[in-house]
Formats: structure tokens, sequence, C-alpha cells
């Protein structure tokens, strides 16, 4: 059997019906919208090219490299397709993926599929777009900017992506919002450096050898730019959210109850969180996903102010 | 090839479930799976009977049993995150941990649930696959109104799935084979993580140049042979009416299991 060992396909049955229609909602109408773009911008040759970088993708997620004692690096490919195809072809290139992966494979369920291409193919596309198209901004078109855009843009949308799908576990009433989001986002910082690294080596091949591939984009148009805007709304969002929601998680409790989440059964799930049945974690909850976030800042501004030297220095 | 076997989840057959329209398989599919979750989780009456259809299609579609099983496994994994709940819903309390995490009765029975939906769904999903084509599936998504962009791309993307397998294959063989590796300590094949990290990345990226010219080469075929943008498949004959009848019956019953459910113990 063919399995991607990725411990973000959320199968049926840990999502409560209402979570997994909404994301439904939200993934049909964003996806349809990605329809519409792909099918008045794109001639007809995109097809072709869509349906065979989607087969890439697939197979590329078997590519994988050894870390230590048995685990391996791994490719999810969102950042990748993104950066290769533009935002709008990406987020479709990763629907079909992510929905064969689904029927096909079973690997995801198909009533949380709405959840997996919601956090895959959308939160993982936009957020790979914002920060490469951010890298890329303030430090110009050289190729190494290419290769560290590719790691940050790798690394941030499977981070963002785990913190989405932990949120969702956590209002489905799956698993307690102080660990399935510390949890969540622990594994795939670390999955994360793995893609980043990947799809940073796999881009700095593509630079040396077929460079026209990733020249800039054209002039950024309304659309693009609100897709912009909504990577960083959804990765700061995200951000935001998932510290509060696994510090509080009797917030989420209080949210989920207004908004009809957790039935009566459900309710007394969170009554003995805040007594501290697992003392400490709590914060210690709060401290992993600060760091985390205080990574994504540091890397951030790392590569900012190296790309503000080098402008600087190639100025003068 | 063995590989093809491998990665194609159909099982060639002439069951009853196999020579069903793809449309009422999905249907009910769908039907069924939406049941599972909208089933509270201690309704053990209608978790009894959701087990005994899921069996009773497996057998009629004469699944073997080990392939059922295996696939069913494919998420377990994720069962993890369903523990917590063992110990953070409150009621009858079973025992306690010697560190203080008390186990309980409702807790159980809601962990269980999770991972046993999760089961159900997965092996009906299985079964679904397992007797349809995935052309003809696919067709069947398209008559109950997938965009016909998404159904052509992944109509192409299925095509092409076991080509580029193949090709992934291959760069891990050439890489296997140019690691030579000793037995003797200290000696250890390849350099550091990055370094790892940066040839797998180079076959990433040789991956999806193959992959990008493969798309122009196929592009350029399918003008020759006529291709206007449009993707043109086979139309699916109307639903009958004995077919109509039995998508509705199904799902019709499959809404009372549900309702019961919600209503004796929701």
């Amino acid at each position: 059997m063919f399995a991607t060992p990725m411990p973000m396909h959320i199968p049926d049955g840990f999502l409560s019906v209402i979570v997994s229609l909404v994301l439904w909602g939200i993934s049909v109408i964003v996806i349809g919208f990605a329809l519409k773009r792909v099918n008045t911008d794109l001639e007809e040759r995109q097809i072709p090219l869509m349906g065979i970088l989607a087969a890439a993708v697939f197979a590329g997620q078997m590519l994988n490299f050894s870390v230590t004692g048995g685990t391996s690096g791994h490719l999810l490919g969102a950042a990748i397709a993104t950066i290769l195809l533009g935002p709008w072809p990406a987020m479709l290139v990763m629907t079909c993926v992510v929905g064969v992966q689904a029927i096909v494979f079973q690997d995801g369920g198909l009533l949380a599929l709405g959840a997996n291409l919601f956090n895959m193919a959308i939160v993982g596309v936009t957020v790979a777009y914002f920060v490469q198209r951010l890298i890329q901004k303030l430090a110009g078109n050289r190729p190494w900017v290419t290769v560290v855009s590719g790691f940050a843009s790798g690394w941030l949308s499977i981070f963002i992506a785990s913190l989405a799908c932990g949120l969702q576990l956590a209002l489905s009433g799956t698993s307690p919002a102080n660990i399935a989001i510390p949890a969540m986002a622990g594994i795939h910082a670390l999955i994360g450096i793995g893609e980043g690294l990947i799809t940073a080596g796999a881009l700095a091949f593509v630079t040396s050898a077929r460079s026209d591939l990733l020249t800039p984009e054209e002039t950024p148009t309304p659309a693009s730019r609100s897709l912009w805007v909504g990577g960083l709304a959804l990765a700061v969002l995200l951000a935001v959210i998932s510290p509060i929601a696994s510090a509080h998680p009797d917030g989420l409790e209080w949210v989920a109850e207004q908004q009809g989440f957790l039935g009566r059964a459900q309710a007394p799930l969170y009554d003995l969180m805040p007594d501290y049945l697992l003392p400490g974690i709590s914060n210690e909850a709060l401290a992993t996903v600060l760091a985390g976030i205080a990574g994504v800042g540091l890397v951030l501004i790392a590569t900012i102010g190296v790309a503000m030297g080098r402008r600087r220095s190639s100025a003068t | 090839m063995s590989l093809s076997q491998n990665l194609d989840p159909y099982l060639p057959g002439s069951s009853l479930v196999h020579r069903l329209d793809p449309r009422v398989k999905v249907g009910w599919a769908l039907g069924f799976i939406l049941t599972v979750a909208l089933t509270p989780p201690d309704a053990w009456p209608v978790g009894i009977l959701l087990v005994a259809i899921t069996a009773a299609v497996a057998i009629l579609a004469e699944m073997p049993a080990g392939i059922v099983l295996r696939r069913a496994a494919m998420a377990t994994p994720f069962a993890l995150s369903a523990l917590p709940l063992l110990f953070t819903v409150s009621g009858h309390e079973l025992w306690t941990l010697p560190w203080g995490w008390t186990l309980t009765y409702e807790g159980a029975v809601r962990c269980v649930s999770v991972v046993m939906k999760s089961w159900l769904s997965v092996i009906m999903a299985g079964v679904l696959t397992a007797t349809t084509r995935m052309p003809v599936l696919l067709g069947a998504l398209r008559a109950l109104g997938v965009p016909r962009l998404l159904v052509a791309t992944v109509n192409l993307m299925w095509r092409y799935l076991f080509v580029l397998v193949a090709e992934a294959r291959r760069l891990m063989h050439a890489r296997s084979a140019r690691s030579a590796s000793s037995p003797r300590p200290g000696l250890h094949a390849g350099g550091s993580i990055a370094w790892r990290a940066k040839v797998t990345g180079g076959m990433a990226g040789s991956l999806f140049l193959r992959a990008l010219a493969r798309a122009d080469r196929t592009y350029a075929a399918m003008v020759a042979r006529g291709y206007d943008g449009d993707i043109r498949t086979l139309r699916l004959t109307p639903l009958t009416l004995h077919e109509r009848i039995s998508i509705i019956l199904g799902l019709a019953g499959l809404g009372t299991v549900a309702g019961l459910g919600l209503l004796l113990w929701g």
C-alpha cells in the first residue's frame, strides 16, 4: 500500500459534522474562485500542465531522506507548486492531489476532505505565496533569494496548516486544544524543516537548470494582491488564535458553545481542563506555540535584514 | 508491472457491487459516511448495525479480508489524537493512573467511537475505489456536479500518476545505487542532514522539470490530435428509474438510521 506518513490528512470520524460542513463550504467557494481564475487567465495548455504536475507532486511525496533514527524528511509540495505555477493553479493542483489521496487511497476522509483541502490546498498555498512574494519583494530576484524563500515558504506553509488542523480537531471536541494544537505544531515544526530543505534544494536545482521558469511574476493584479493579503491574514490569524485557544481551552469551549458546536454530551469535555488535569501543560503549550511564532518572526527578520544588507551593498 | 498493481486500488471482479452504477455507489458511500459521522458515540445498536452494513458490503464486493483490514489501518496513526479523550472526558472513573490521570468510562466510549467511525468510513471508501475504475468514478463525480476543469485535470493526473511514480522510484533507486555504506562504525554513507536534503531537493527538482517537459510534449501530442481546450468524455447513460429508486431508498434507509440514533441517544 502506498502511504505518506503525513499526520495532516484528517480521516473521517475525527471532525464533528458541523466543522466538516463549514470547512467544505469555505473550500468549495475558494476553489470555485480559483477555477474561475484559471479558466479565464490561462490558455488551454493549462489542463495537461496542471494534471501532470499534480501527478508529479503526488510522486514527489515519495521522495525522502533519512534524518536520524528511522525518521525521514518528506515533501508535501504546496510551496514548490506555488512557486513554479503561481498561486491559483497551485491551489487546483493541490486540490487534485489531496482529493485523489482521499478518494483513491483513503489518505484522509471524504467528509473531512473539505477540512483537508482547506489546510493543504488553501492555507498551504496562500501562506507559501505570501512568504515567497514578501521575500522576493524585499530582496529582489537573485538566485539565493529563490532558495531562501523556498525554505521559508515551505516551512511556514506546513507549520500554519498544522495549526489550522489542530484548531479543527479542538473545535470538534476530538482533542483538547491544549494538547492538539501544541502537538500538531510541534511535530510539523520539525516536518516543515524537511519540507523547507527539499523545496529549497529543488528550487536551487531548477534555478541552475531552467532559470527561465522562475522569472518574477508580471505586475500584480488585484486578485493576486488579495491572495497575498489573504495569506498574511491566514498566517497571522492562525498564529494568534491557536496559542490563545491552547492557553484557554475553556475560551474555545465558550465559542464552541455559542456557535452550538458542542452538544450536551461533549460539553463536559473541557470542564476538567481549567482544573489542570494535566498540570502545567497549558503554560508549556503556550510556550511551545509562542516559541514557534517567535521562530517564524526571527527567520523573517533575519531574511529581511540580510536582504536589505545585500541590496545596499550591491547598490554602492 | 507490479508497480501499478501496488498503486491502483481497483480490484478486478464482477461482484454485485462491481456492477452497480458508479453514481449509485458514490451516493450511497457518501450517505453512509455522513450517517457514521452523525451517529452519537454511545449508540451501540446503531454502531453494530453500521458495522454489519460495512461487513455485508465488503463481502458482497468479494473483497479479500486482508486487503480490507490493511486499508482500514491507514487511519490508525491518526487515532493518537483521540487518546487524550480517555482522560479528559469526565464521568464514571474506571481507574487512575499512577501520576493522577483518571480514565473514565465516557472517555473510553468517545475514544473507541472516534476510532471505529474512522475505520468504518475508510473501509466503505475503500470498497468504493476497489470496485470502481478511476475514469468511471471520475465520470460519476462529474455527473454529480464536480466542475469539469477539476475532473479533466484529475483524469490527466491519474493517467500520468504511474509514469511519474515510476520516475520517482527510478530517482530513488539511482540514489541508493550511488550511496554505498559500510558496516564499520564511523563510515556511514552521505554527508550531513543538510547535504542529504539538498540531494533529495535536486531529485525533486529534476522530477518537476521532467514533469514540465512531459506536460509540453503531452500538450503538443494532444493538439496534434485535435485538442481545442475541451476534454470530451463519454456521457454516462441516464439513470434508470430502478437506479434512481435505489439511490433514494438507500439514502432514506441511512437517514432513518441516523435519525433514530440521534433521537434515541443524541
